[in-house]
C-alpha cells in the first residue's frame, strides 16, 4: 500500500496500576528482500524495522522487526497505566519513513 | 445374552457419542445456512479470531481507506460517492448481497466491482479503478461491509438465467493440465481431505477476503485466477464474461450465507 495507515486500540480510561492491553496495526508491505520481480531482479528489502511506544515522553516499549514478519504487522503488548497522558507510537521503515500515531489515556 | 446386552450398550453409547459429535459447533452456526458452510467454518480457530475482532482484522485497513475514498470528491462532475448516497453509506445496506446482478442498460451481468466503476465513470466522470487496485479493493470492501451479516441473495432467474447457466457450465467443465472442474473439489469432494487440507465448499460470501498467504485483501476474481492456476489451466483476465457468470453461479451456491466481508482466510 502506497500510503501507510495505522490503527490503534488503547482504552480511553483505566484505574491507576491497572494493566491494559495496547493493540496496534500498521499497513505495510514488509518486502523481505528475498523476492524477485518479473525480470529476476531482487526487490530491495523494505520493512518496518523499529516500533516504539512512549508514555508521556518516556519509552515503554520498543521492538526491532525482522524480514520474516508478515505484511501489515499487528503488535500488541500489556502496559501498566499509572498516569493520565499521551501514548505516542512510532513506526520506522527501511526507507527512513516515519509513521506516527498517538492516543490519550485517562487514569483515575 | 450377557454379551448381547454389552454389545447393545456399547452400540448405544457409540451412537449417542456420534450424535453429540455431529452437532454443529455453536461458534460457527451463524456462518452456515442449512448444509451450506462458509469458509469461516473451515478456518483455524486462530484465523477466525483475527476475523472476529474488527481491530485485528487487517481487512479493516482497506475499510478505513474505503471510507476516505467514499467522501473524496473525484471526477469531472465534482462529486463524491457520499454526495448521492450519504456520508455514512447506510443507504447501501444489503445492496452488495444481490451482486452479481443483471444490468438492463448494459444487457449483461455485472459484479459489484464493475458496478462501482460504472458509478464512477457514468455518475462522477471519474476514471474507473483498475482491477485489483488498492482503491477498488478498498471501495468494494467498504460497500460490502454495509451488507455484513445479511444473507447472500442473488437473482438466478429471469434475464440473469442464461448467465447463471453459463457459470454453472464453467463450474462443471474440466479444464487445465490436471483436467479438473471446480465441482470436483467443491461439490463431489467438499468437506473431504486433500492431503492435510479440508476442501471447503468454495463459498464466496466473505470476499474481498484477506488471505494470510496473499498478505493482502483480494477479490473473488483473483481467487478464481488462482484456482485456475492450481489446476494448471490458463487463468482468464479479470472481469471476463466467464468469471462474472461464474461469480453468479458460485454466489447462488451460497444463497442464504451471511455476507462476511472483509473475511480472513489462510
Amino acid at each position: 500500500m502506497a500510503s501507510v495507515e495505522t490503527r490503534l486500540k488503547v482504552p480511553s480510561a483505566a484505574k491507576k496500576g491497572e494493566i491494559v492491553q495496547i493493540k496496534t496495526l500498521a499497513s505495510h508491505p514488509m518486502v523481505s528482500g528475498q523476492t524477485k520481480d518479473s525480470n529476476g531482479k531482487p526487490i530491495p528489502r523494505d520493512i518496518i524495522n523499529t516500533f516504539t511506544c512512549s508514555y508521556n515522553g518516556k519509552q515503554v516499549f520498543k521492538m526491532m522487526l525482522e524480514p520474516a514478519i508478515s505484511a501489515n504487522p499487528f503488535i500488541a503488548f500489556p502496559l501498566r497505566a499509572d498516569q493520565t497522558g499521551t501514548l505516542d507510537f512510532v513506526w520506522v521503515d527501511d526507507n527512513g519513513a516515519v509513521y506516527k500515531d498517538s492516543a490519550q489515556i485517562t487514569v483515575t | 445374552m450377557r454379551l448381547f446386552v454389552a454389545a447393545l450398550i456399547a452400540g448405544l453409547v457409540l451412537s449417542l457419542a456420534s450424535l453429540v459429535w455431529s452437532q454443529p459447533d455453536p461458534s460457527v452456526a451463524k456462518h452456515t445456512a442449512g448444509d451450506k458452510k462458509s469458509g469461516y467454518v473451515y478456518a483455524e480457530p486462530q484465523t477466525r479470531a483475527i476475523q472476529d475482532d474488527d481491530f485485528t482484522n487487517p481487512g479493516f485497513l482497506w475499510i478505513d481507506k474505503g471510507r476516505t475514498l467514499w467522501t473524496r470528491v473525484d471526477g469531472t462532475m465534482g462529486k463524491s460517492c457520499a454526495a448521492c448516497h450519504g456520508a455514512d453509506a447506510v443507504e447501501l445496506k444489503g445492496v452488495a448481497a444481490h451482486y452479481p446482478k443483471y444490468d438492463a442498460k448494459l444487457g449483461k451481468l455485472i459484479d459489484i466491482e464493475q458496478r462501482i466503476n460504472l458509478e464512477r465513470t457514468d455518475k462522477m466522470g471519474a476514471p474507473a479503478f483498475a482491477w485489483e487496485s488498492e482503491d477498488l479493493l478498498a471501495m468494494t470492501a467498504f460497500v460490502k461491509l454495509q451488507s455484513r451479516g445479511m444473507p447472500v441473495d442473488v437473482a438466478t432467474g429471469g434475464p440473469a438465467h442464461p448467465f447463471w447457466l453459463k457459470g454453472k457450465q464453467y463450474y462443471e467443465t474440466r479444464r487445465g493440465q490436471l483436467d479438473m472442474a471446480c465441482a470436483q473439489c467443491h461439490v463431489q469432494n467438499g468437506n473431504r481431505k486433500l492431503r492435510t487440507e479440508t476442501l471447503s465448499q468454495g463459498q464466496t460470501n466473505g470476499f474481498p477476503t484477506y488471505r494470510l498467504s496473499w498478505e493482502t485483501l483480494g477479490s473473488v476474481q483473483r481467487r478464481f485466477r488462482e484456482c485456475n492456476s492450481q489446476i494448471r489451466a490458463e487463468p482468464e483476465p479479470y472481469g471476463s464474461d466467464d468469471y462474472i457468470a461464474l461469480e453468479l453461479y458460485v454466489a447462488s451456491r451460497g444463497q442464504g450465507l451471511p455476507v462476511e466481508s472483509p473475511s480472513v482466510r489462510k
